[in-house]
């Protein structure tokens, strides 16, 4: 479409609970085949962007585009990975069993899957590595695996885009290169992938666009362009106990001596800046 | 077996099926205690509803029930959603308003008619078979049976058909909403299954006990199996089993059929608690003993492996100096040691221990994570 070569277009957006507005009037254009992360400080509202704009959460104003139609029409375009910790892993099924529940939409009401689906499903999960688990009960999965069943699950959806919300909240580390690996083959394949992100360091690596979010939208845009210290600063206020030395932010704005760099033996820790708690 | 005794059974063993099917769900989507809640305020939709038709039999009185137990849920969730009050405060809330417009209503208005307040609360089967069903003058058996016997082809029918939604909905509502499945339909469709099983229930075995019949054997069937189709399957089976054995139970006993069939269901339960092969308390607790074992044995291997061939050897790789250096009680030590002996860990020479190639290799798996 020449006129909007948007895959995403959020106009707008705004979200309140009871009086306190939890997303103030939030612009977000993202083209196809971007892999976006979306990060800021706890209670930025950064699941809750991607809630309303899947339509989970009733938005007080604003309009989402997908391919330049409404949601409600582009519904079928969209897979959605919530975070793990939002079900019952001691619900009484199977790995395999979950990752079917991503074809329920193209079954619609009362079909059950069949054969189709169970090839589509078990095909997902050799994609994350995860086919050697298909019958296994999902409460005996490791965090890591659940993640990666729920990618699998959104895998099979076959969505043109994808919202994750924290993919990478407490994986190991093979999880985490697994999930990596997928978002950029799901790029490859022409895919939107927005993702809720904590980890600013991985920013650069991972993503190649950023949207930086307290409440309002901070700066939206090309990794290289917006990922600066000064926009970091704007969205996490003064509790940056250290940032991300990337080649991107050093381009734009050489850092300041003040600020302690990470040293390389932190990169296992979750999350690049400390949390107050939400 | 006279006819009206098989009669009870078999109602007793609809009903407690009836019962177990939306039980599951209930019980899936942590919102047992609903269960309690409903089975009381559909009491006011069958109010309500035999004032407008005046008439105690009339499946109106079933819409009307049905009506009140989704009201019951929303209003929950409209108290709730203030915030102001938790979830569970909003139903112990919720629940005792309805349900005490109902008995208002009833004595006030309603005195002379069957709506009394001990058949409400605990129902009698007994006298099930009293009332007939003769729709053309012959009669074909107790109106309960086929009351129950709706409601659980009712149940069966919508369960069957949304199987897949609900299932879905109820494991993960946010990915049902952005699949377009309408969680919130699925929900009050639940809801609206419960109320109707409540009421049929309220004249076989009343409102408090129908709730045993509800939790009970869903939960049972909860730690017997890892798949909800045997789930479903298994908690339909226990219940018509504590249904049956209930009444014999009452038989025996000379009491009330609904007591003696919810504390089979209780007792049912109490005896999968206990020993369920997988999850029940005797199994984990075994299953605890075993890893303390193991954990155990493992150590001692990673104790010899790490001081063998050093000069200390002779001094650290002995029985005795467990107890001192690694702080085990000496018969612990001492089993721990006969233990590796037995699975091939560890030799005995002259009282001090030497790991065989099979410790060695526990203790470096061990190390190595």
């Amino acid at each position: 479409m020449p006129d909007n070569p948007y895959a995403i277009e959020a106009t707008d957006l705004t979200v309140a609970y009871q009086e306190k507005p939890v997303l103030w009037d939030v612009d977000l254009r993202v083209p196809p085949a971007t892999l976006m992360a979306i990060v800021g400080p706890n209670g930025a509202g950064k699941t809750t962007l991607i809630k309303a704009i899947l339509g989970l959460i009733r938005p007080a104003a604003g309009q989402v585009l997908i391919y330049n139609k409404p949601y409600a029409e582009q519904r079928r375009l969209v897979g959605y990975v919530p975070q793990r910790g939002s079900v019952d892993w001691d619900f009484p099924t199977n790995v395999l069993d979950v990752v079917m529940m991503g074809r329920y939409r193209s079954l619609g009401w009362l079909r059950r899957p069949g054969s189709r689906e169970r090839a589509l499903a078990l095909e997902a999960l050799e994609k994350v590595g995860m086919a050697p688990f298909a019958d296994r009960q999902i409460s005996q999965l490791s965090g890591g695996q659940q993640q990666r069943v729920f990618l699998a699950r959104a895998l099979v959806q076959d969505a043109q885009i994808y919202f994750m919300d924290e993919p990478f909240q407490g994986v190991d580390a093979t999880t985490e290169r697994a999930i990596v690996a997928l978002l950029h083959a799901l790029r490859q394949a022409g895919k939107t992938v927005v993702v809720v992100h904590h980890d600013l360091q991985t920013v650069p690596e991972y993503f190649d666009w950023v949207t930086l979010l307290n409440v309002r939208r901070i700066a939206s845009g090309p990794v290289a362009e917006v990922f600066t210290e000064q926009n970091l600063r704007l969205a996490y206020g003064g509790r940056i106990a250290f940032l991300s030395r990337s080649p991107h932010a050093d381009a734009e704005e050489p850092p300041t001596p003040d600020l302690p760099m990470p040293s390389p033996t932190r990169r296992e820790e979750p999350y690049g800046y400390p949390e107050s708690a939400a | 077996m006279s006819p009206a005794q098989v009669e009870i059974q078999l109602i007793a063993a609809i009903t407690a099926a009836a019962c177990a099917l939306p039980g599951v769900f209930l019980i899936l989507r942590r919102m047992a205690m609903m269960s309690d809640a409903i089975s009381h305020t559909v009491l006011l939709g069958i109010v309500v509803g035999f004032f407008i038709t005046k008439d105690l039999t009339s499946p109106y009185l079933v819409l009307g029930a049905a009506l009140t137990g989704v009201l019951t849920v929303s209003l929950v969730e409209l108290v709730h959603r203030t915030r102001l009050v938790r979830e569970d405060a909003a139903v112990g809330l919720v629940f005792p308003a309805l349900f005490s417009i109902a008995v208002l209503l009833i004595s006030r208005y309603a005195g002379d008619v069957h709506l009394d307040t001990d058949a409400v609360l605990l129902g009698e089967l007994a006298f099930a078979p009293f009332n007939r069903f003769a729709p053309f003058g012959s009669d074909i058996g107790p109106i309960a049976l086929y009351l129950m016997g709706g409601i659980l082809l009712i149940n069966l029918f919508f369960i069957s058909l949304f199987y897949k939604e609900l299932k879905l909905a109820t494991f993960d509502a946010g990915l049902a909403a952005s699949l377009g499945f309408a969680p919130w339909l699925i929900h009050y469709g639940l809801m609206a299954l419960v109320s109707i099983t409540a009421v049929g229930a309220f004249d076989t075995v009343g409102s408090v006990l129908v709730v045993a019949l509800m939790v009970a054997p869903p939960m049972s069937a909860y730690l017997l199996t890892d798949r909800l189709s045997r789930m479903i399957a298994l908690s339909v089976a226990i219940g018509v089993v504590n249904a049956i054995l209930g009444y014999w139970l009452a038989h025996l006993l000379d009491a009330s059929i609904a007591g003696s069939m919810a504390s089979m269901a209780g007792i049912t339960f109490g005896v999968i608690y206990l020993l369920a092969p997988e999850r029940g308390l005797v199994a984990l607790a075994r299953r605890r003993a075993r890893q303390r074992w193991e954990f155990a044995m493992t150590m001692l291997a990673i104790h010899l492996f790490n001081h063998e061939g050093l000069p200390e050897a002779s001094q650290e790789n002995r029985e005795e100096h467990l107890s001192q250096e690694v702080r085990w009680a000496p018969d612990f030590a001492a089993r721990v040691v006969s233990r590796t002996v037995e699975q091939g860990w560890v030799q005995r020479q002259e009282g001090s221990l030497n790991l065989t190639e099979l410790g060695r290799q526990r203790a470096k798996q061990a190390i190595a994570g």
